[in-house]
């Protein structure tokens, strides 16, 4: 699903990462640590089509079979739940759309809330709405950079599930605290 | 037909956001009219009705930029480009719908600034309201890339009019032009400037969403 | 080469019948207009390879080209104005539509060097480089028409200028001069991407040691 062979990226002349081998197929979960300003979530960018490497060779999925979940829950503040997943259900053209929003609102407790403005919402209920929308269109490869940061208690709960439960997709995740997903890694990536 | 329908969600996106915030066409609403307010004062008694029309153009060019300067914040202020451009969809697609958006804000502003103008200066011929409809796709189009291009660097939207203005000089003497003088050449002069950017923007757009 | 420019500008070339003296700045003036635009055309060539064939080297040598105009432009700006001076007794003209046209152009490419500051460098801040270098472009011949066009509300009469109505010799020197201008551009373009490079070089060594 992800090859890198000898990836790099740099920013001008400054190196960001080096050399970066993955070998990530189907049920493989990445977990790429390392403190803050590493190039974790540079890396994680590359990963996920936003950003092109300087050199090496890369081999991802087709764009959207990425789900890609920031330090932002990347939906608008503006908008209500239900408008954001519906756009981003049209974009991804997910089939069954209104049955596919509203068991992931349900999934993540906010179908109560469904026509209420992001804005209004705690962080954590944020990035669980982020969350939803990176699962919309059931990703083949998902990637989280520090997802459990802003996440609240129920929100980690679910995506603890999720993770454990990946059947038809890779994972790739940055965190400078592995230690509650160590256990489900299947490669690592130290980045000092 | 797909690329139709991401289009349209785009648009119904961007309208939806402007329907909650209540923010730009309410501020380009009274930019207009406080400058065509300004400009009574501007231009002595005396003046031509052309030097009137001038000033017309000087306030739908300004309008706009101030609506485009707005265009692209949404996305900037929460990274959001990053997830539309992760979307299968042609990323012209986002272009697009920003444009048409942008249409519509500028079409709204106009209903209220034209036949305010009529009111203050003078009558106004069909042609230049065809004038100002033709302008007003050159303008959202070219207006709409730089928009984005503002927002990718570290000056955000201060540089947007910088990068817009030069641009938008052509319009500016098409519409004038086509206000003040008879014979079609000038409206044939805007279609052809409308036409020449939306295709360049269009094409262009896939390289400033994004790096890769 | 230049010194050749310079001398048959001055000696060789009759002096223009109402014009005398002053007529000579057209030598340089002109020339140095079409540099301009050889320098933006260049440059929108290398960024248009920049996005299409993703050559790595395009990038630099479209934002040196585009340097190089802007500085040929700013002449083009301060002659055109010493002419107008010297034949209309005035610093600005807007019926000469070179000189507005470079204004616009200046405008223009200002704010490019505005948008290639305002990002950080790597390949967005190319690619942006390069779509608004291509629009420069397309702005080029849009923007003549529209000010060949504006003579019709802006100016009731027209000038023209009899440039195409040069006798042998003087068309010899034009040429010269153009030549000169071209060699010019070349040999700054050469020596400023020669530069650039090596800056990048050192740095790249820089962040070896460290």
């Amino acid at each position: 699903m992800v090859r890198a062979r000898n990836l790099s990226k740099r920013f001008d002349t400054r190196r960001i990462f080096d050399k970066v081998d993955i070998d990530l197929d189907v049920g493989g979960f990445l977990l790429v640590t390392g403190p803050n300003g590493s190039g974790k979530t540079t890396l994680l960018r590359v990963l996920a089509g936003l950003a092109a490497p300087t050199g090496g060779e890369l081999e991802l999925p087709v764009r959207g079979e990425i789900g890609y979940l920031g330090h932002e829950p990347l939906v608008y503040k503006q908008l209500t739940p239900h408008e954001n997943l519906t756009l981003f259900a049209r974009l991804y053209r997910v089939p069954d759309r209104e049955q596919r929003i509203r068991s992931l609102l349900e999934r993540f407790a906010l179908w109560d809330v469904r026509d209420k403005e992001v804005a209004t919402f705690s962080r954590g209920m944020q990035q669980r709405l982020g969350l939803g929308r990176v699962l919309l269109h059931e990703p083949k490869l998902l990637i989280l950079d520090e997802p459990f940061n802003a996440l609240d208690t129920a929100g980690a709960a679910l995506l603890d599930e999720e993770l454990a439960t990946r059947s038809a997709r890779a994972v790739v995740v940055a965190t400078h605290d592995p230690e509650r997903v160590e256990g489900l890694a299947t490669e690592r990536l130290g980045f000092a | 037909m797909r690329y139709l329908s991401d289009v349209a969600a785009l648009t119904r996106k961007d309208l939806l956001l402007e329907l909650r915030a209540k923010e730009t066409i309410p501020a380009m609403l009274l930019f207009v009219l406080s400058a065509l307010t300004i400009f009574h004062f501007a231009i002595p008694r005396g003046s031509s009705d052309v030097a009137a029309l001038g000033l017309l153009w000087v306030a739908i060019v300004f309008t706009s930029l101030l609506g485009l300067t707005r265009a692209f914040v949404p996305e900037r202020e929460q990274g959001l480009m990053d997830a539309l451009v992760l979307a299968p969809c042609d990323r012209s697609t986002i272009w697009l719908g920003k444009t048409i958006a942008v249409i519509a804000f500028l079409g709204i502003a106009e209903v209220v600034a034209l036949p305010a103008f009529t009111l203050f200066f003078s009558g106004l011929t069909l042609k230049t309201v065809a004038a100002v409809a033709l302008a007003d796709i050159g303008i959202a189009a070219v207006g709409t890339l730089t928009g984005a291009m503002a927002v990718a660097g570290r000056a955000r939207e201060l540089i947007q009019p910088l990068l817009f203005l030069p641009l938008s000089i052509p319009v500016i003497v098409g519409g004038i032009g086509a206000s003040a003088t008879a014979g079609p050449k000038f409206l044939l002069f805007l279609a052809l400037y409308d036409t020449v950017f939306v295709l360049l923007s269009w094409a262009a757009f896939d390289f400033v969403a994004a790096e890769a | 080469m230049f010194a050749i420019a310079i001398v048959s500008v001055f000696f060789w070339a009759p002096s223009d019948a109402d014009q005398g003296l002053s007529q000579r700045i057209f030598y340089f003036h002109v020339p140095i207009a079409l540099t301009g635009y050889a320098c933006f055309g260049w440059g929108a060539w290398k960024a248009l390879r920049h996005l299409w064939k993703d050559d790595p080297n395009a990038d630099l040598e479209s934002y040196v080209a585009i340097h190089q105009g802007v500085i040929f432009g700013s002449l083009t700006l301060i002659t055109g104005s010493i002419w107008a001076k010297i034949s209309w007794g005035v610093w600005w003209v807007w019926s000469d539509d070179q000189l507005v046209l470079f204004l616009v152009l200046f405008l223009f490419y200002c704010a490019y060097f505005m948008l290639r500051y305002s990002v950080d460098p790597g390949p967005q801040r190319a690619n942006l480089s390069a779509v608004y270098a291509l629009f420069g472009v397309v702005l080029i011949p849009v923007s003549f028409l529209a000010i060949r066009l504006s003579h019709s509300f802006i100016h009731p009469v027209v000038f023209t200028r009899s440039g195409a109505q040069m006798t042998g010799t003087m068309l010899t020197t034009f040429c010269i001069c153009l030549a000169a201008m071209l060699v010019l551009f070349v040999t700054l373009y050469q020596l400023e991407l020669a530069g650039k490079r090596l800056d990048t070089r050192i740095r790249e060594l820089k962040e070896l040691l460290t």
